[in-house]
């Protein structure tokens, strides 16, 4: 076999979604051993390929031929088959079984005498040495962490005699560090022969690690490219389709203290510790940026904040006074604004419109209602203005919230937010999903609102965005937070150290000096 | 992506069509004929203008147990329990009426309608204490709460309340005239009809024009989200609870004083079950609920007439109604996939 050998070919895709054309004749090739990076924005036709090419979707034209094969179009094991494997972003694993259960589901027929635990052991043992993809085999997926149960679903892929691997967004969830490891055992695999598609939109890891680049946009390919030969800039621009909007950023002059957390100590119904005696002081005028990999407690503070939890220890003040009794309607009432993570679900109310969206907590007040009856021509009113000053692109004040794009209902979100002029706004990773636009716009409003005196909380897994906007970083690990640090005297190593438990925020130079 | 809208129009007759067909073959392994069974079905529900009374007059509880099933759906409770909350209804209304059988009608029936909606709505009010307070599923509790309701009734109309003239049988003597809703002059419909109207309207207003409206709204589409907006979901719950009591609790008074004039077991006809099949049916829309209402009481009163005509089993009317609703559930299901031809997943 020559080493250039194609091993996938797309060859003019093009899927639509009612008016909305997702795939726009993309064709795509990936070749024995190599690493291909597939970037674009959000929406801009990625994951609908990916669905294609598995067999979820049925193109409207083109065509898909694996090892030379044409791959019948809208079979999923077809797919598989043919040996094209996907880790998802959102792992597919049971987290009640074993991970030689895991690694094996589906690969036996379902009715069958004997399970041939032992040869299947011997192979997980062996691709496991190949790749240095060491796990125990007989651990449950439960008790293991991110890093590993990700090593779980490539294993899981190699088993089923995978030639292509598509990873989508592999390190969204890992550490800096866990994800150089993943970096390594990838370039192990390619040298071997597999053949890899990237699926990011972090321009880092596409240069250190591919070999060639293919970047989408509206459903198009707009640049085709070898890795060494383009740079960072080059992408995004052609990602963006123009140049990548910058933040301001201004200093902040950080006021009195608007949120403290003193020791909060809470634990959920089965006993297991979410906040482990967390400290936290937010000022006004400052953005306070919690990085971590989420499922640290990050869910339990953001709840806490919201006044949705009270600590089982410990002192939540909120302007210096303690709060005995936290709920919503009173946090609300002391002024904290919300930006949760789950827009639809807890943002907003997908089926109602975009102004009752907008009044949804503060309805009850004039000129909203009168006597309890609604003032629907008021809601209307105030709908238009805030849907122009913040940009909201929608149908018009009655359009239901569910029809608007992530950034606009976001923009929604801090319409409302920010309209009550909150003095202290939680931001719980308030530009996941979003676009490069729509996240510059989310980063410049919460900027904006620090300047003018709020205290923002930005809870966010994302490192680019917390060292791009915050004031100072404190890393969440295990329900606790590390010392906080200002931004230009912490790096990313360290900040990574400290979301895998490793020590401290601050960088080994900035302690030395 | 959303199913087509355009097929939900088709789900209906379709359903219907099916439903019938297999009531036809129910009716044709009986050795009756389908043909004549249709017919006389048609004409025990429209053949004459008291027939459509008697559609009309079954139309009432139905509604208005329906519009009480419909606002606790709307707000994500699966409260079962109109049926029993009809019985207390007409226990409370019974109450009055043979409490106070001395005061003038001006009085008697306002107090006899505060007493059922405050009976109807206590009984539906416990189960939803039950569930916000020791998480107790309200489906399994009004569901209890139906069989403890119907029994009440029973007991009362064998004991306490048995009229001494009525030659043992288990009724309350008859009411006053000052305690019976009156008719429309010439008909046989009583005022009942209009409170049906009178209701919606006002439901309707609730719903749309004001603030716990908003609130059942925001609550019935996120519960997450409403949570979120510091709405008052316990508060909520329990309002909806009672209201759908007092509106059953009216539908009991109402076949109680208007049509029966006595409470007697015979009042319990499973209305408040109809009412879940028609809220269903109707997608808990104000408008479709009086429309299949009006349709299941067709339905009912026209199966009377198939029994009493062909000497079909009572029971034939209740698998016309279980079919109907079984197949609309179908098509719904099926109306959001797209059938494959050939069916094949390789």
């Amino acid at each position: 076999m020559r080493q250039s050998q194609t091993v996938l070919r797309i060859r003019g895709v093009t899927k639509r979604f009612g008016p909305l054309v997702a795939n726009d004749d993309v064709s795509l090739e990936l070749r024995r051993g190599e690493m291909l990076a597939l970037l674009g924005e959000n929406g801009a036709g990625k994951t609908t390929l990916m669905h294609i090419l598995f067999g979820h979707y049925r193109a409207d034209e083109g065509e898909v031929e694996v090892m030379g094969r044409p791959l019948p179009p809208g079979s999923p094991r077809a797919a598989l088959d043919a040996g094209v494997g996907m880790v998802h972003q959102h792992f597919t694993l049971a987290a009640n079984m074993t991970v030689l259960e895991n690694v094996t589901v589906g690969t036996r027929p379902l009715f069958s005498a004997r399970l041939r635990q032992g040869a299947a052991r011997r192979r997980l043992a062996d691709l496991s040495a190949r790749f240095g993809l060491h796990v125990d085999p007989d651990a449950r997926v439960r008790d293991l962490s991110v890093g590993q149960r990700q090593r779980v679903e490539i294993l899981k892929a190699l088993y089923r005699d995978t030639r292509i691997l598509i990873l989508d967004e592999p390190t969204a969830v890992l550490t800096p560090q866990e994800g150089e490891q993943l970096f390594a055992t990838l370039r192990l695999l390619v040298n071997r022969g597999l053949a890899v598609i990237l699926i990011t939109h972090k321009l880092r890891e596409v240069m250190a690690a591919s070999d060639r680049c293919v970047v989408l946009r509206h459903g198009r390919v707009v640049l085709r490219t070898a890795t060494h030969e383009t740079d960072a800039d080059t992408l995004a621009r052609a990602m963006v389709g123009g140049e990548v909007p910058r933040v301001g950023r201004r200093p902040g002059e950080p006021g009195a203290e608007v949120l403290a957390l003193d020791g909060a100590v809470l634990c959920d119904d089965g006993g297991r510790t979410l906040l482990d005696g967390l400290n936290l002081t937010l000022r006004a005028g400052e953005i306070l940026g919690i990085a971590g990999v989420s499922g640290n407690g990050q869910a339990a503070l953001a709840d806490m904040v919201s006044g949705l939890l009270r600590p089982q220890a410990g002192e939540l003040r909120v302007h210096g006074r303690a709060v005995a009794a936290p709920s919503p309607a009173g946090m609300l009432a002391l002024g904290v604004g919300r930006v949760p993570e789950d827009r639809i679900g807890t943002g907003l109310v997908g089926d109602l419109s975009v102004m009752e969206n907008l009044v949804l907590e503060i309805y009850r007040q004039r000129p909203w209602s009168r006597w309890g009856l609604l003032d629907f021509s008021a809601m209307r009113r105030g709908a238009r203005e805030l849907i122009a000053r913040f940009d909201v692109r929608c149908q018009g004040p009655g359009a239901p919230a569910r029809q608007l794009s992530g950034g606009n209902m976001q923009k929604l979100i801090l319409a409302r937010v920010l309209s009550g002029n909150p003095s202290v706004i939680l931001a719980n990773q308030p530009t996941w999903g979003l676009d490069v636009g729509a996240a510059t716009f989310v980063h410049k409003a919460l900027m904006e609102a620090s300047r003018a005196g709020a205290g923002v909380l930005l809870i966010s897994e994302d490192l680019d965005e917390i060292f791009q906007v915050a004031d100072r970083i404190q890393v969440m690990h295990r329900g606790r937070l590390s010392a906080p640090v200002r931004p230009d005297e912490a790096d990313a190593a360290a900040i990574g150290l400290a979301m895998s438990g490793h020590g401290d925020a601050r960088s080994e130079a900035a302690r030395a000096s | 992506m959303e199913p087509p809208r355009w097929g939900s129009i088709f789900i209906f007759p379709v359903a219907l069509g099916v439903s019938l067909g297999v009531s036809c073959l129910l009716l044709a392994a009986q050795g009756k004929s389908p043909a004549l069974g249709l017919e006389v079905l048609w004409s025990g529900a429209f053949g004459a203008w008291y027939t459509v009374e008697d559609t009309l007059l079954k139309t009432v509880p139905i509604f208005l147990c329906s519009l009480g099933v419909a606002v606790t759906f709307r707000m994500q409770v699966w409260n079962i329990g109109a049926e029993g909350q009809f019985a207390l209804g007409a226990v409370g209304a019974t109450w009055a009426a043979l409490t106070f059988a001395n005061l003038p009608g001006a009085l008697l029936l306002p107090l006899m309608f505060a007493c059922a909606a405050a009976a109807g709505g206590a009984w539906a009010a416990v189960p939803a204490w039950l569930k916000l307070r020791l998480g107790i599923n309200e489906i399994i509790s009004t569901l209890m709460f139906n069989y403890i309701g119907i029994l009440i009734l029973e007991y009362l109309v064998y004991g306490p309340w048995k009229d001494a003239g009525s030659h043992g049988f288990p009724m309350t003597s008859q009411f006053v005239p000052a305690a019976v809703v009156g008719h429309f002059p010439g008909t046989r419909l009583h005022w009942g009809v209009a409170l049906c109207v009178v209701c919606a309207v006002g439901l309707w207003v609730l719903l749309t024009r004001t603030r716990p409206g908003f609130e059942l709204k925001a609550s019935g589409e996120s519960l997450r989200a409403a949570r979120y907006a510091r709405m008052p979901y316990n508060t909520l719950v329990l309002l909806v609870m009672a209201l759908c009591g007092a509106l059953a609790g009216w539908a009991g008074l109402l076949e109680a004083s208007a049509v029966t004039g006595r409470l007697q077991p015979s009042l319990m006809v499973g209305y408040g079950f109809t009412a879940i099949v028609v809220a269903w049916l109707a997608r808990l829309s104000p408008a479709r609920i009086a429309l299949f209402s009006f349709f299941l009481a067709a339905l009912r009163v026209g199966a009377e007439n198939l029994q009493l005509e062909l000497g079909v089993p009572a029971a034939f009317g209740g698998i016309m109604e279980g079919l109907i609703l079984l197949t609309v559930l179908a098509g719904q299901f099926f109306n959001g996939y797209r059938i494959r031809p050939g069916g094949a997943h390789r």
